[in-house]
């Protein structure tokens, strides 16, 4: 069972990845991806603020490694996966083209201003992912 | 890196639509940059043409975008007041041979230098300066521009929300410039600058003397231009190869900028450079070939020369409108979080850029001061050497280099003991200064009839001070 869950480093990402490594560990051979997409709204500002690009990819890293290694202390086959794109569109077009049983996401993300405008992405991800998705509070 | 050819035609099809939709928003902006300047829209409109569809050739690339700028319509302000346009026009031939050796001479690799405190200051005051640029025509102004302007900038804000297809500013024109046209109101509009091309631009030569005159007045301006385009373009080269997870040939595309504002001179445009939002928009629409870029500048042209009459009514305050959310979106927002978290001596660059820019109106001296105080700053920090007295023991700790010699020498002022051991296991000996300070002190203590004994130094070092004694 192929259970994904979207972080983006904010504290509801970090309520989801807990439900999914909960959720991963009562499964019977779970495997977690855990997906971070990198905004092209944010590309120029990541680039404006840090010099180099190796430590921009390190950034983005850091939003997912530790939820995968997180993952491994409880035995659960994680792997990370890195997205550029727009947020929404990333996540829905990776589970539904990449066999993802259960996508688990926090309710919002870490611009609430941007999400009034805009509406939230796990809004728009359960609209239009063809997979159960848990939407965690 | 892709094949030339590839780089053309592997996206053929997203790469047409892309370029419709710059091609699109490349119109309210080069209007409005023109307006900025001062000159004929058409001035600003022929050098997106040329800019993009040369660029889509030469330059290194692909899917960025390079048209009429706001950054370098800023520099070329006072060069058209003073001036005139036929000196606009000579001094973007000029940026483009100085960008061209520029590029052959690997400036690529200087950008490294540019910290990003600087490139964050250069940002801040380019957005800044277009609101300022903006001020003039909305203070003071009638009721109704106030209101044309505000309810612009709320449509370019709210379309996106339900709609994206068509570029906001774009939509915003129209439904404006219907408004004005039906209601009947009396504002200033685009045909009181100048009048639309209805032809495609044609080469000549700008009409100068040319001599060593000529030379002083545009050269200044050629060099900001320069430093200015190549800052912005690969900046903005920088963002569409991590966006698109390829490569790109950055003194390639230096070189490119500088055949196209070359080229654009000649054809009657003002300097241009590539622009990170339109590039954005592009990448965003699918665009990754070469086509993209070429076919949004044909596709601007064709819609110019087709709507020309239409475009002389859209009323100046919309334009107003948009420049400022160019200028909302230029500012970088996260610059406020960056001033509470990077160490102090980087936020002291940002502000000194940003208040040198604003102070001189020129982004070009801004980022040099700003890269010069940087690396000032970066000179004193490093040069600190600190001597600590462990176990009998002379510590050196910190680098040794012309710097930081003066007080390695005046640590040994006071010594006393009959033997000192100085110990250079943290330090680097970088110069003949550096040798040459250990030289003295020993020379002094030994005078003093102290023995002086040197240990630690790793290998570099005692090369270099068997280089030297």
């Amino acid at each position: 069972m192929k259970i994904a869950v979207a972080v983006d480093g904010s504290e509801y990402a970090v309520r989801a990845a807990e439900f999914a490594i909960n959720l991963a560990k009562h499964m019977p051979d779970a495997e977690l991806e855990v997906i971070f997409v990198a905004d092209f709204d944010k590309v120029k500002d990541d680039h404006l603020l840090t010099k180099s690009t190796d430590i921009i990819e390190w950034k983005r890293e850091k939003k997912v490694n530790p939820v995968v290694e997180l993952a491994k202390i409880d035995n659960i086959k994680a792997r990370s996966v890195i997205l550029k794109g727009k947020p929404n569109l990333e996540i829905i077009q990776y589970v539904n083209n990449n066999a993802v049983d259960h996508l688990v996401i926090g309710s919002r993300g870490r611009n609430t201003l941007q999400e009034m405008m805009l509406g939230s992405v796990s809004h728009k991800v359960v609209k239009r992912a063809n997979c159960p998705v848990t939407v965690v509070k | 890196m892709q094949a030339y050819g590839q780089q053309w035609f592997g996206n053929i099809r997203a790469d047409i639509l892309s370029g419709m939709v710059v091609g699109l928003a490349l119109i309210p902006e080069a209007l409005a940059f023109a307006f900025i300047v001062g000159v004929d829209p058409r001035v600003a409109l022929y050098a997106s043409f040329t800019m993009a569809v040369v660029i889509a050739f030469v330059g290194g690339r692909p899917a960025m975008v390079s048209a009429a700028t706001g950054a370098m319509a800023l520099v070329l302000v006072s060069l058209m007041a003073n001036h005139g346009l036929q000196y606009v026009l000579a001094a973007t031939v000029l940026t483009g041979v100085i960008q061209i050796f520029l590029g052959i001479f690997g400036v690529a690799n200087l950008m490294r230098f540019i910290p990003n405190s600087v490139m964050l200051g250069f940002v801040n005051a380019l957005g800044i300066m277009i609101f300022i640029s903006q001020m003039p025509y909305l203070i003071g102004g009638s009721v109704l521009t106030y209101t044309f302007a505000i309810v612009t900038l709320i449509l370019v804000y709210v379309i996106p929300r339900y709609f994206r297809l068509i570029p906001a500013p774009l939509i915003a024109i129209v439904v404006m410039t219907t408004i004005a046209f039906v209601s009947g109101v009396k504002l200033q509009t685009i045909g009181d600058l100048g009048t639309m091309p209805s032809t495609l631009p044609t080469f000549f030569m700008p009409d100068i003397p040319l001599n060593l005159e000529t030379l002083k007045i545009i050269l200044p301006y050629s060099l900001a231009l320069s430093v200015v385009g190549l800052l912005e373009s690969l900046l903005t080269a920088q963002v569409l190869d991590d966006m698109t997870d390829t490569s790109s040939n950055k003194n390639r595309e230096a070189r490119g900028q500088g055949i196209a504002n070359f080229v654009n001179g000649f054809f009657g445009g003002m300097a241009g450079c590539a622009l990170i939002g339109q590039s954005i928009i592009n990448v965003k629409s699918g665009g990754r070939g070469r086509f993209s870029t070429f076919f949004a500048g044909v596709f601007l042209l064709f819609l110019i020369i087709i709507l020309g009459d239409v475009v002389v009514d859209i009323p100046m305050p919309v334009l107003v409108g948009i420049m400022i959310m160019v200028s909302m979106t230029t500012f970088n927002w996260g610059s406020f979080t960056f001033l509470k978290q990077a160490p102090k001596s980087e936020s002291i660059v940002m502000i000194v850029t940003v208040a040198v820019i604003l102070y001189t109106s020129n982004l070009a001296i801004g980022v040099v001061v700003g890269v010069i105080l940087s690396t000032l700053i970066f000179v004193a920090n490093i040069s600190r050497v600190h001597i600590e007295l462990v176990d009998g023991i002379y510590k050196v700790k910190g680098p040794l280099f012309f710097a930081s010699t003066s007080a390695f020498v005046k640590a040994f002022d006071e010594v006393t003991a009959s033997r000192v051991v100085i110990d250079f296991e943290d330090s680097q000996v970088w110069d003949e200064s550096a040798v040459g300070a250990m030289l003295k002190v020993r020379e002094k203590l030994e005078s003093k009839d102290i023995a002086v004994v040197f240990q630690g130094l790793n290998s570099s070092s005692k090369q270099l001070f068997e280089q030297f004694t």
